[in-house]
């Protein structure tokens, strides 16, 4: 349930920002240390000689697989559009529609005919505002749900029951009681994204170290401290994960959401492009949503991973 | 009255402690009598599972016993509190605070507030501080302060547990096995500084423990339990060593090493039965 905390390939594939800076800085200190080692001698000269050399090997591996994996799906989707006798386009041919979207990004032809800038921005919004609503029922609950054992086994089977339902099976419902399309889609990634932040909120409060809470007994801290210090900050790498499994779900469960209520989103553009049969641009939103998708979790794992800590071993 | 507290500050008669589990009742201790007098350094001493850290949480009122009575101080022991301060085996830290921050968070519940049984008044912020910094130095900590837990080694970490019941100023200072994690010389760097401190603060000590040399080093008395189930104390050794004393020049002191083999002694002949039990 609380699968593998924050092991992402993310953090395989893009080379690390902060290593790649690091290797800068060192690359400007040799540089900086052969001038002072010119103008002091010896001395400083024998440091210059403990900097090791650029890591060459370290910066192929991270780039050049990496590439030949983009080769590869360029490869097949070029082999596939050839095959099909171009009803698939061809990557060239896709990637100057793509030019052509991107440099308008936001323009506005009426309600049905906007630029993905805006498809992207809505279906954020979107997914924020559920997303939002459901962080702010989810996470209190969660903490409910683990501090207290009557609550966990009166939800616990609410929970199973209703967590393996496909998000789009609560969409009639959502157009029944909210009367619209928009509410309709955000009660639906509120509905989707408000079981991983429970469950992974209240496994964080009932895993919370016995030898943490001993410590808080015999310091005889107040409630408020109980909180701030000891079970807030335990719970917080659980609750990340929920977050970042939420968010994750969220953004799948849009498009698909978007497809069926209409209005102005990146799942309503697949549709539309489909029913326009314009294919290439079909292929690009694919790209997009994989792209935001990515953005969105690197964002999360980085946040997850300042706030937590070592655990204590013993 | 007098006497009274000052020979039985830790006063444990006829404490029984049996647990619930699913196979039934299990009763770990048995008819235990102690008492320790204010200021002795007493360490408990048995095999693994005779209910050592079991005692230990019962005087420092992290569990209640099913029979008997516990006093401190002439109260009755009826929960935790600060007056009876544990170093945690495996040091429990906040891995999230500094090592400041620990051991202020302690400070702050204790002398933050205004005493009303004690009759002080709360302290200001700057006092806090200083009275953490003050406890951070006597275990030798002043360049780690800022640090979190993550960052120092595990005998570092060991001491800031230390430090931070130290800091609180307890009535009794109860250890669990606080060396138990550690490699040899550390703990020995460790056990030196324990008893400079024992002697600077003059604490009342109870120490969980499983190694007689560091037993028979630093109590007073050794209180020897016998093996689980429904384990008691089978002996209560007094160790009548000079203080201040010296690991280097007690190895060869004809008392030291008759106190150790009558630990090793009742330890490994007399209840050895541990592993053909197992």
């Amino acid at each position: 349930m609380v699968s593998a905390v924050f092991h992402s390939p993310l953090e395989t594939s893009i080379p690390s920002p902060v290593a790649s800076s690091a290797a800068k800085i060192a690359m400007k200190k040799v540089a900086v240390s052969t001038d002072t080692a010119r103008a002091t001698g010896q001395k400083d000269a024998k440091q210059n000689s403990h900097k090791p050399a650029y890591d060459w090997r370290g910066l192929w591996l991270a780039v050049l697989p990496p590439l030949f994996g983009l080769g590869l799906l360029i490869g097949v989707w070029a082999l596939v559009s050839l095959g099909t006798s171009s009803s698939i386009p061809s990557p060239l041919a896709t990637f100057k529609q793509a030019v052509v979207i991107f440099s308008d990004p936001f323009y506005r032809n009426g309600p049905n005919d906007q630029g993905v800038g805006w498809n992207i921005l809505m279906s954020l919004e979107r997914v924020a505002v559920g997303f939002g609503l459901a962080a702010a029922v989810g996470i209190p609950a969660g903490f409910a749900i683990g501090r207290f054992e009557f609550l966990s086994r009166m939800f616990n089977p609410l929970i199973s029951l209703l967590r393996p339902v496909s998000p789009l099976a609560w969409l009639p419902i959502g157009l029944l009681v909210f009367k619209g399309a928009n509410p309709a889609a955000i009660w639906t990634i509120f509905i989707c994204s408000i079981w991983p932040m429970i469950i992974n909120t209240a496994v964080g409060v009932q895993r919370v170290p016995q030898d943490y809470m001993n410590v808080a007994r015999v310091l005889n801290l107040s409630e408020w401290k109980i909180v701030t210090k000891i079970l807030f900050p335990s719970v917080l790498p659980y609750m990340l994960t929920g977050v970042r499994l939420a968010v994750g779900t969220a953004w799948l469960v849009i498009v698909a959401a978007e497809m069926l209520t209409g209005g102005v989103g990146i799942g309503f553009w697949v549709w539309d492009e489909w029913n326009n049969l314009n294919v290439k641009n079909i292929i690009i939103a694919i790209f997009v949503i994989g792209i935001v998708g990515l953005i969105l979790e690197y964002v999360l794992i980085k946040i997850a991973t300042a706030f937590t800590f070592e655990e204590v071993k013993s | 009255m007098n006497e009274n507290q000052t020979t039985k500050f830790i006063d444990i008669s006829g404490v029984e402690q049996v647990f619930k589990t699913k196979n039934g009742p299990f009763c770990a201790l048995q008819d235990i009598h102690l008492t320790v007098a204010k200021g002795e350094f007493v360490a408990l001493i048995g095999h693994s599972g005779c209910g050592k850290s079991t005692l230990l949480n019962l005087i420092a009122g992290l569990t209640m016993p099913t029979q008997g009575h516990l006093l401190c101080d002439n109260r009755e022991i009826a929960g935790p509190g600060p007056d009876r301060a544990v170093v945690f085996q495996n040091h429990s830290l906040l891995p999230w605070l500094t090592c400041f921050e620990n051991v202020y968070l302690g400070v702050e519940r204790v002398f933050g507030a205004a005493s009303k049984s004690t009759g002080t008044a709360s302290e200001n912020k700057a006092q806090l501080t200083q009275r953490t910094h003050a406890a951070l130095a006597l275990v030798g900590l002043t360049p780690a302060t800022q640090k979190r837990p993550g960052e120092i080694s595990g005998g570092m970490k060991q001491r800031v547990g230390i430090a931070r019941a130290l800091a609180m100023q307890p009535k009794v200072l109860l250890m669990d096995e606080p060396f138990g994690a550690l490699d040899a010389l550390t703990r020995a760097k460790l056990q030196d500084e324990l008893l400079d401190i024992v002697s600077k603060t003059r604490a009342t000590v109870v120490m969980v423990t499983h190694d007689v040399d560091e037993a028979v080093l630093l109590s007073d008395k050794i209180v020897m339990m016998t093996n689980g189930p429904s384990a008691t104390i089978g002996e209560v050794l007094s160790v009548k060593l000079a203080r201040p004393r010296n690991r280097v020049e007690l190895a060869e002191d004809r008392h030291y090493v008759q106190y150790r083999k009558a630990v090793i002694d009742f330890l490994y002949t007399r209840q050895s039965h541990v592993e053909k039990a197992a």
